[in-house]
């Protein structure tokens, strides 16, 4: 203990000015390689999109039902394609050569965007698309992955790891269509909380005080989730559909809000379920960095022998912290059933949980981050979906593995260094 | 005795000494009760529960025991029934190895389901575009095409991971996602679709590159294929990587703590890539076995879980690839036992997953056997994986 306070080697000057020429040398290197990557987008552009498109592309940008209709954005292919074609190679020149250093994340971000951007006009050249129900959509979509990567970042901010969120998420979905369909939809949504918060509890004992392997319990825990919720289902709600036929909730506008274009139906103009993300975000946003609570259960995420000689009870805020992040994967877990479809087939959440984890690590365990990796995750879901709808000529299999290939891009390249807690996955022993 | 990292997360078990049995050098196990009583009892207790979920589902306890008697003779009670269970087993001897090779190294390969549908790819590729060759060069080639394809696959997160530090467990996620869109893609391509349809599946594979059914002489429906021999001949060269050779020490070294194998002079991007690459050929020969072996074709999800499978054979065996094959062939009889349960007595097989969750737990958490039984074991719960490790 007493190394705490033992003054740091110092370091030579030749040492010190090694490293730092190292340091620099490996930042070039990345700023090349995004670079290049951006350079690689504008060449796409202009070899793939601009020789067979032209005339121009229409996107809606309101509902049937809205009351302010705004004008379709009429979008002529070629000038628009030249324009976001020239914009990245620029930006890609100015990477290779200069560097935005410290931008880079930012600016690989926008040059993504708008690559997006030309991929749409391109894909809907002579042809009408709606972009307003899209980004509908892609927040409807979000909703189970922010939750699932929020359910993850309170477990993991207090040094549990929580690979099980995709269980979770299936209790919720399996539980909250049975109960809903029983009782009601509120009865449902408050049942699979409380799934959720029961699974945690599992998680929560055999982490805590069995100190069991926590990724063990997890991928056990979507396993055993799985298994039951299928056994059930083929087992009782296949001879009981009336316990499988829940009640929807349905959109709920708010006032004046949800007459904004454009953003007025996609914010506000969602389900109780989309609602609850929004305040949960925000919440363990304000939990986490502005409370006694949330200080503490950062301080026992990355060093519980420190805080336990504070007096803070590492078993305690781990128990409390796991418990609401699996309620959280509980509640997101109904967005599957009592959010949309109102059904539960085997499986329904087709690995989301495992989205969400990816969303976690991607927002760098912070949940306006994750919230932000999770309307990405959204996007492109829903992306492809639409183009499903329009007649393009490259296969939709690409443009479904374009969200998991920028994921990987973006992690290799810039946020691969994000830092989990540093106690993240060790149980604790007190002494 | 064994070197513990400072944290307890990892143990590097000692290399069995001359004078150790031949049992113990098999299986490297510091106490045979922990070996042997703690399983059988996990998979009891797990039976027993999943027994309770049956009567809780309206079965009479009549009908429970058929059911479970209906489980044991689908996995040991006929020739058939033990091929079948052996065939089970085969691809889950090869992801388990993946998994247990890269816990080693103190990665989390969860990337098994992409990496077998690559090998599996390419090896069905190999496996109709070459005719005419004889079967001792077509078979073998295809197989290593198919080891190729999971390598290239593991290859990806392994060097991204050494190079830029990319996590691991989010890069095989993604490259799972990548590979079920493309398989989905090819399949459709004519390179690989069959001639007169329209529904993505793949040709058949040639004569030539079939992985020889072993019991067939005795019974025409016994499934079980070439492709054991190849898992188990695997599990014995993981093993000996592992705890004979040089290689196979800077592995563990690297998972035991990675700033001191580097201190130590080891190279921990090499071992990274290494190590994923390896973990990604054995997926790919999952999959290899199971088009070349079961299937003659390829057709989308014809991963059927099994690289997620991997993970808890992984677990359930320690990360020893001896463990491995044991846990394997308990998984495969179960999962064998269970389609027949789901034939004959109307119990759903899903509630085979249920019941293998259940025996991890308990295997993972010695603490609760103790509890339960009263016995005295060491209950020193199991610290395979590192978290997010650093």
């Amino acid at each position: 203990m007493s190394s705490t306070f033992e003054k740091p080697p110092v370091e030579s000057y030749e040492a010190k000015e090694k490293r730092t020429r190292a340091l620099n040398a490996s930042q070039i290197r990345r700023a090349r390689v995004t670079g290049i990557v951006m350079l690689l987008l504008a060449a796409v552009v202009v070899v793939l999109f601009l020789p067979n498109v032209e005339g121009v592309a229409t996107f809606g940008l309101s509902l049937p039902a809205e009351t302010i209709q705004l004008d379709p954005l009429e979008v002529p292919v070629q000038p628009a394609l030249w324009m976001l074609a020239l914009a990245l190679g620029f930006l890609g020149a100015s990477q290779f050569y200069r560097g935005f250093q410290h931008k880079s994340t930012m600016i690989l971000g926008i040059s993504f965007g708008l690559f997006t951007v030309a991929m749409m006009v391109w894909a809907t050249a002579g042809q009408e698309f709606n972009l307003e129900s899209m980004l509908v959509a892609t927040v409807s979509r979000c909703t189970p992955i922010a939750l699932g990567a929020l359910s993850g970042i309170l477990c993991e901010r207090s040094g549990v790891v929580n690979i099980g969120i995709e269980g979770m998420l299936l209790g919720g979905a399996f539980t909250g269509v049975v109960m809903g369909s029983l009782l009601g939809g509120w009865v449902g949504l408050l049942s699979a909380t409380i799934v959720g918060g029961i699974l945690a509890l599992l998680l929560a004992v055999l982490a805590i005080n069995f100190r069991v392997d926590q990724i063990i319990i997890g991928v056990v825990l979507n396993i055993l989730v799985l298994g039951l919720t299928s056994f059930l289902t083929s087992q009782l709600l296949v001879e009981n559909p009336e316990w499988n036929d829940a009640p929807i909730f349905p959109s709920i506008p708010i006032p004046i809000l949800s007459d904004i274009p454009i953003i007025g139906q996609m914010f506000f103009n969602q389900t109780i379920i989309v609602y609850g993300m929004f305040v949960l975000v925000g919440l363990v946003t304000f939990l986490l960095f502005r409370t006694r609570w949330g200080l503490r259960t950062r301080s026992v995420g990355e060093n519980p022998r420190a805080a336990d000689s504070l007096g803070i009870s590492v078993a305690k805020v781990r128990y409390i912290s796991v418990i609401f992040g699996g309620m959280v994967g509980g509640f997101a877990g109904a967005w599957f059933t009592l959010g949309t479809v109102g059904r539960f087939d085997e499986n329904i959440t087709a690995g989301t949980g495992f989205i969400g984890l990816a969303a976690m690590i991607f927002g760098a365990w912070n949940p306006i981050g994750a919230f932000g990796a999770a309307l990405i995750f959204g996007f492109s879901e829903s992306l492809e979906q639409k183009f499903a709808l329009l007649d393009i000529p490259i296969p939709t299999e690409f443009l479904a593995m374009a969200p998991y290939l920028v994921t990987i891009v973006v992690v290799a390249g810039l946020v691969g260094r994000a830092r989990p807690p540093a106690a993240d996955g060790q149980p604790y022993e007190k002494q | 005795m064994s070197i513990t990292s400072p944290d307890g997360g990892i143990t590097i078990e000692p290399d069995p000494g001359k004078g150790a049995s031949f049992f113990r050098k098999l299986t490297t196990a510091t106490d045979w009760k922990t070996g042997l009583v703690i399983p059988a009892l996990a998979v009891f207790t797990a039976l027993v529960i999943g027994a309770v979920i049956i009567m809780l589902t309206g079965s009479s306890l009549a009908e429970t025991l058929d059911a479970y008697k209906a489980l044991l003779q689908g996995s040991v009670g006929s020739l058939r029934a033990i091929s079948q269970t052996l065939t089970e087993a085969t691809p889950l001897i090869f992801t388990g190895l993946a998994v247990a090779l890269a816990f080693r190294a103190g990665l989390f390969n969860i990337g098994g389901e992409g990496q077998l549908l690559m090998g599996g790819m390419l090896a069905v590729l190999a496996g109709f575009t070459f005719t005419g060759l004889p079967w001792f060069i077509h078979l073998p080639l295809a197989i290593v095409a198919g080891a190729i394809g999971g390598a290239i696959w593991g290859f990806i997160p392994g060097y991204l991971k050494a190079k830029t530090g990319a996590h691991e467990v989010i890069v095989t996620i993604m490259m799972n996602y990548i590979a079920y869109r493309l398989v989905d893609y090819l399949l459709k391509t004519s390179l690989f679709q069959r001639e007169g349809r329209n529904d993505p599946i793949s040709k058949n594979i040639e004569d030539s590159a079939q992985l020889p059914a072993l019991l067939q002489w005795l019974d025409p429906a016994a499934t079980v294929h070439l492709g054991l021999f190849l898992a188990i001949g695997a599990a014995i060269f993981i093993w000996w990587l592992l705890f004979r050779t040089n290689t196979g020490f800077e592995f563990r070294a690297v998972g035991a703590n990675p700033s001191a194998a580097r201190y130590a002079g080891m190279s921990v991007t090499k071992v990274y890539v290494l190590v994923m690459t390896i973990a990604g050929a054995l997926a790919g020969l999952a999959g290899t076995g199971q088009v070349l072996g079961l299937l003659d074709r390829a057709s989308p999800g014809f991963s059927a879980g099994l690289g997620f499978d991997g993970i808890a054979v992984a677990l359930l065996g320690r990360s020893n690839p001896i463990g491995v094959v044991a846990a394997a062939v308990l998984f495969g009889g179960l999962n064998a036992g269970g389609q027949y349960m789901q034939a004959n007595a109307d119990v759903g097989i899903d509630l085979i997953s249920v019941i293998q969750a259940l025996i991890i737990i308990f295997v993972a958490a010695p603490a609760l056997i103790s509890a339960i039984y009263r016995v005295r074991i060491n209950t020193q719960s199991t610290q395979i994986s590192k978290g997010w490790g650093a």
